[in-house]
C-alpha cells in the first residue's frame, strides 16, 4: 500500500489481498482442498461483485451475521461462550460448517468475560454480572460524560478519553485520572516531575490491571483469531476489517446516553455539533487503520440513534447525517468499504442516505421494507438483509424460503443484494437459518 | 402572564422560559393546581405533535424534564394532588432478561399524556412481578416490552403466568419492541402488538373504550 494510490486502487489492493490470502506467517494460505480454495475465491468475488454493482455476480451472496446464535445452537450458555474460549471457538466453527454461508464474520461476539472482570467494566451487564447466564450482554446506559465536559472532549478527545471517560467506564482504570498531561513532556528541565504519577500506588494498580487485561485479551485472541484462518482454509472467507461509529452515536450511545444527547439537541446544540466535528476524523482513522491492520475491506458501522422515530427529519439532516456521511466518505477515500447497519426502521431516512457514490458501500437493512430501500438507497448501495428475527425464531422453513425468494425478486434482480438476517439474533430455529442460506443459493442464481 | 402562554412555552420546548414563568406565577400566587392544569394541557399538545410525527424523542424527553422541574417548584405549595380524570390503568414493563427501556419509556409517556394511569415496573421484570402488579393495581391493559429475541420467551412466560394466576381474562395484553410482529404475537399469546408508541396508545384506547 503506497500513499500515491487512489482510493479505488487502495480498495482494489485490499480485495486482491483477500483473493490471494496469506497465512499468519505471510506465506500463501494452504487450503484444505482445491474445492475449498475455489469456494473461498468464488465467495470473495461474489461479495465484491455484489457490492461494486457494476455487473451481476454468479448468484446472490448469502451470509449469517448473528449475535449469540452460534453458541445457543451449540447448546451453550452465553456465559460459557464468554469464559471458555476453546468451546467458543469450536462452537463457531461448527456453526459455519453446519450452515454453510458464503462469508463468515468471526467468533468475536461473546468476547473475553474474564477480561471485562479484570478491568471492572461498568458500561455493560454480562452473564454473572447483572444478567442471567443465558442472556446476551447489554449496555447500561448512563451519562458517562457530563454535560459540562463537552469543551474538554472537543479540545482533546484522546485526553478526555484517557483522563476522564475510561476511568468512569472501567473501574480498574481509575489511576488514569492521575496521569500527566502528555503534550507537556517537552524538555529535560524538570521532565521527571511528569512521571511522578507512575510511582503512585493507584496508577501502579491500574497498570497492573492493564498487564493482566492485556494478557487475557492475548489469550482470548490466540484461540479466537485462528478460527478465521482455519475457516479460510476450508473455504469461508472473513471480510470484516473492523468497526467505527456515526459521531452522533459515539455521543448518544456510550458518552452522553440517549437521554443526555436528546436533551443536548435543545440545551447545547452547538456543542453537540462541535463535538461531532472533533470526533469525525478519529472515527475515519479508526476504520482505515483497522482495515489496513486486518487486510479486510469492510468497516462495520452500527447505526442507532438516527433510526425512524428517534429524530425528526430536520434533526436527522442537521445532527446525524452530515458527520456520518463524512465518516463514510472518509472511509471510501481511505480504500475501505463502509458497512453501515440501519438497525430498526430507516424508511424515513432512505431519501437522505442514498446520497452516496455508487457501488462503494454495503448496508445491512433491518426492519425497513426492502423494496423501498432498493428504490432509493439501493440505487447506489448494495443492500444486505433482511430476514427478520421473528421469522427466523418463530416461522417455518417454508415461510423463510418464501421470504428469501421475494427479497430476491424485489431487491436482487439487477444485483446489489446480499441475503442475510436483518438484525443480530440470539435465538432462532436452526432449520429456519438453514432454509435462509439454502433458499438464497437456490433462488439467487443469475 | 397567562396559563395560555405557559402552555405554549412548554409545548414549544422553550424550557428556561417555561420554568421562569412558573416561578413568576408562583410569586404572583397563581394556584399550583392551575399551573398543573396548564402543564397537562401542554403535555396533550406534545402528545398530539408526537402522534403527527412533528415531535420525536428529543421533545418527549425534554418535556419530561420540563415537567419534573415544574413539579419540583410547585411541590412545597401542593397540599393535595389535583384530581385528574383518568381513562384507565396500564401496567407496563420490559420483560425478564432484557434491560432495554427507551421504547417502553416512550409508550409510558404517551399513555400518560393520553390520560392513562400507568404503573411502570421498569426493566428485567420477572413474570411473578407482573402477576403481582396486575393483582394489586388492577389494570385493564398490560404492556410487555422487549428488544432481544430472548424477550419472545419471556413475554410468553409472563402471559402464561397471568393465565395460571387466573388473571389473563381480566386484562388485554399488548407487546412491542425490537422485531415484535404477528409471529411473535401468536407465539406469546398476546392480544395485539404495536409497532410504535402511537399504536400502543391506540390499542389501549380501543380496549378501554376511549373515543
Amino acid at each position: 500500500m503506497t500513499p500515491q494510490m487512489s482510493p479505488d486502487q487502495k480498495r482494489e489492493a485490499l480485495w486482491q489481498g483477500k483473493l490471494s490470502p496469506k497465512d499468519p506467517q505471510g506465506n500463501p494460505l494452504q487450503f484444505q482442498s482445491p474445492e475449498a480454495e475455489k469456494k473461498y475465491k468464488e465467495s470473495v468475488l461474489r461479495f465484491k461483485t455484489a457490492i461494486e454493482m457494476e455487473k451481476l455476480p454468479d448468484r446472490v451472496p448469502v451470509t449469517i451475521f448473528p449475535s449469540m446464535f452460534p453458541w445457543k445452537y451449540a447448546g451453550m450458555t452465553v456465559q460459557e461462550a464468554m469464559y471458555d474460549y476453546e468451546k467458543c471457538a469450536a462452537a463457531f466453527k461448527k456453526f459455519i460448517l453446519d450452515f454453510d454461508p458464503d462469508v463468515q464474520w468471526g467468533a468475536y461476539a461473546p468476547g473475553p468475560g474474564r477480561f471485562y472482570e479484570i478491568l471492572d467494566y461498568k458500561l455493560y451487564s454480562w452473564p454473572g454480572h447483572g444478567v442471567a447466564p443465558d442472556c446476551c450482554y447489554q449496555c447500561n446506559e448512563g451519562e458517562y460524560m457530563k454535560p459540562e465536559e463537552y469543551d474538554a472532549l472537543i479540545e482533546d478527545p484522546t485526553g478526555y478519553f484517557i483522563h476522564v471517560y475510561l476511568p468512569r467506564v472501567f473501574g480498574a482504570l481509575n489511576g488514569f485520572q492521575m496521569l500527566p498531561f502528555f503534550p507537556g513532556i517537552l524538555e529535560m528541565y524538570a521532565v521527571a516531575l511528569n512521571f511522578i504519577p507512575f510511582g503512585l500506588p493507584p496508577v501502579q494498580a491500574t497498570f497492573q490491571a492493564l498487564f493482566e487485561a492485556g494478557a487475557e485479551a492475548l489469550k482470548w485472541i490466540s484461540v479466537i483469531g485462528p478460527v478465521d484462518v482455519e475457516l479460510a482454509t476450508m473455504g469461508y472467507p472473513a471480510l470484516l476489517g473492523g468497526f467505527t461509529k456515526a459521531p452522533f452515536d459515539v455521543l448518544g450511545d456510550t458518552l452522553r446516553g440517549t437521554k443526555g444527547i436528546m436533551l443536548d439537541l435543545y440545551r447545547r446544540p452547538d456543542k453537540v455539533l462541535k463535538a461531532m466535528e472533533a470526533l469525525t476524523p478519529l472515527m475515519i482513522k479508526m476504520g482505515i487503520n483497522s482495515a489496513q491492520a486486518t487486510g479486510n475491506p469492510l468497516i462495520f458501522i452500527p447505526l442507532h440513534k438516527g433510526a425512524d422515530g428517534f429524530l425528526s427529519d430536520e434533526q436527522f439532516k442537521k445532527f446525524y447525517w452530515p458527520t456520518l456521511k463524512e465518516v463514510i466518505l472518509g472511509l471510501i477515500e481511505g480504500g475501505c468499504v463502509p458497512f453501515p447497519a440501519a438497525e430498526g426502521g430507516y424508511s424515513s431516512r432512505l431519501e437522505v442516505v442514498k446520497d452516496l457514490p455508487r457501488g462503494k458501500t454495503v448496508w445491512m437493512i433491518d426492519l425497513t421494507d426492502m423494496a423501498d430501500a432498493k428504490r432509493t438507497l439501493g440505487q447506489n448501495a448494495c443492500l444486505m438483509g433482511n430476514v427478520p428475527s421473528s421469522l427466523l425464531n418463530l416461522g417455518t422453513p417454508e415461510e423463510v424460503r418464501a421470504y428469501v425468494k421475494r427479497l430476491i425478486e424485489v431487491a436482487g434482480k439487477d444485483g446489489g443484494l446480499i441475503i442475510s438476517n436483518g438484525a443480530f439474533f440470539d435465538e432462532a430455529k436452526p432449520e429456519n437459518v438453514k432454509a435462509m442460506v439454502e433458499a438464497a443459493k437456490e433462488y439467487g442464481v443469475y | 402572564m397567562s396559563e395560555q402562554e405557559l402552555i405554549q412555552a412548554i409545548a414549544d420546548m422553550r424550557e428556561e422560559e417555561a420554568v421562569q414563568m412558573v416561578r413568576d406565577m408562583m410569586a404572583h400566587d397563581v394556584k399550583p393546581a392551575a399551573i398543573l392544569d396548564a402543564v397537562r394541557k401542554a403535555m396533550d399538545i406534545i402528545g398530539e405533535r408526537y402522534e403527527k410525527g412533528v415531535y420525536f424523542l428529543p421533545e418527549l424527553i425534554l418535556a419530561g424534564e420540563i415537567m419534573s422541574q415544574i413539579v419540583e417548584i410547585l411541590k412545597p405549595k401542593l397540599v393535595e394532588s389535583p384530581e385528574i380524570k383518568r381513562y384507565g390503568r396500564v401496567v407496563i414493563g420490559t420483560v425478564k432478561g432484557d434491560i432495554h427501556d427507551i421504547g417502553k419509556n416512550i409508550v409510558t409517556f404517551m399513555l400518560d399524556a393520553n390520560g392513562f394511569e400507568v404503573l411502570d415496573l421498569g426493566v428485567d421484570v420477572p413474570p411473578e412481578k407482573f402477576v403481582e402488579a396486575v393483582r394489586e393495581f388492577q389494570p385493564q391493559v398490560v404492556g410487555l416490552s422487549g428488544f432481544l429475541t430472548l424477550a419472545f420467551d419471556s413475554m410468553r412466560e409472563t402471559i402464561q403466568a397471568l393465565e395460571r394466576a387466573g388473571l389473563r381474562d381480566k386484562v388485554k395484553v399488548m407487546i412491542g419492541g425490537g422485531s415484535v410482529d404477528e409471529h411473535v404475537r401468536a407465539y406469546t399469546g398476546a392480544d395485539a402488538f404495536g409497532k410504535d408508541a402511537v399504536a400502543g396508545v391506540a390499542l389501549a384506547k380501543k380496549w378501554i373504550g376511549v373515543q
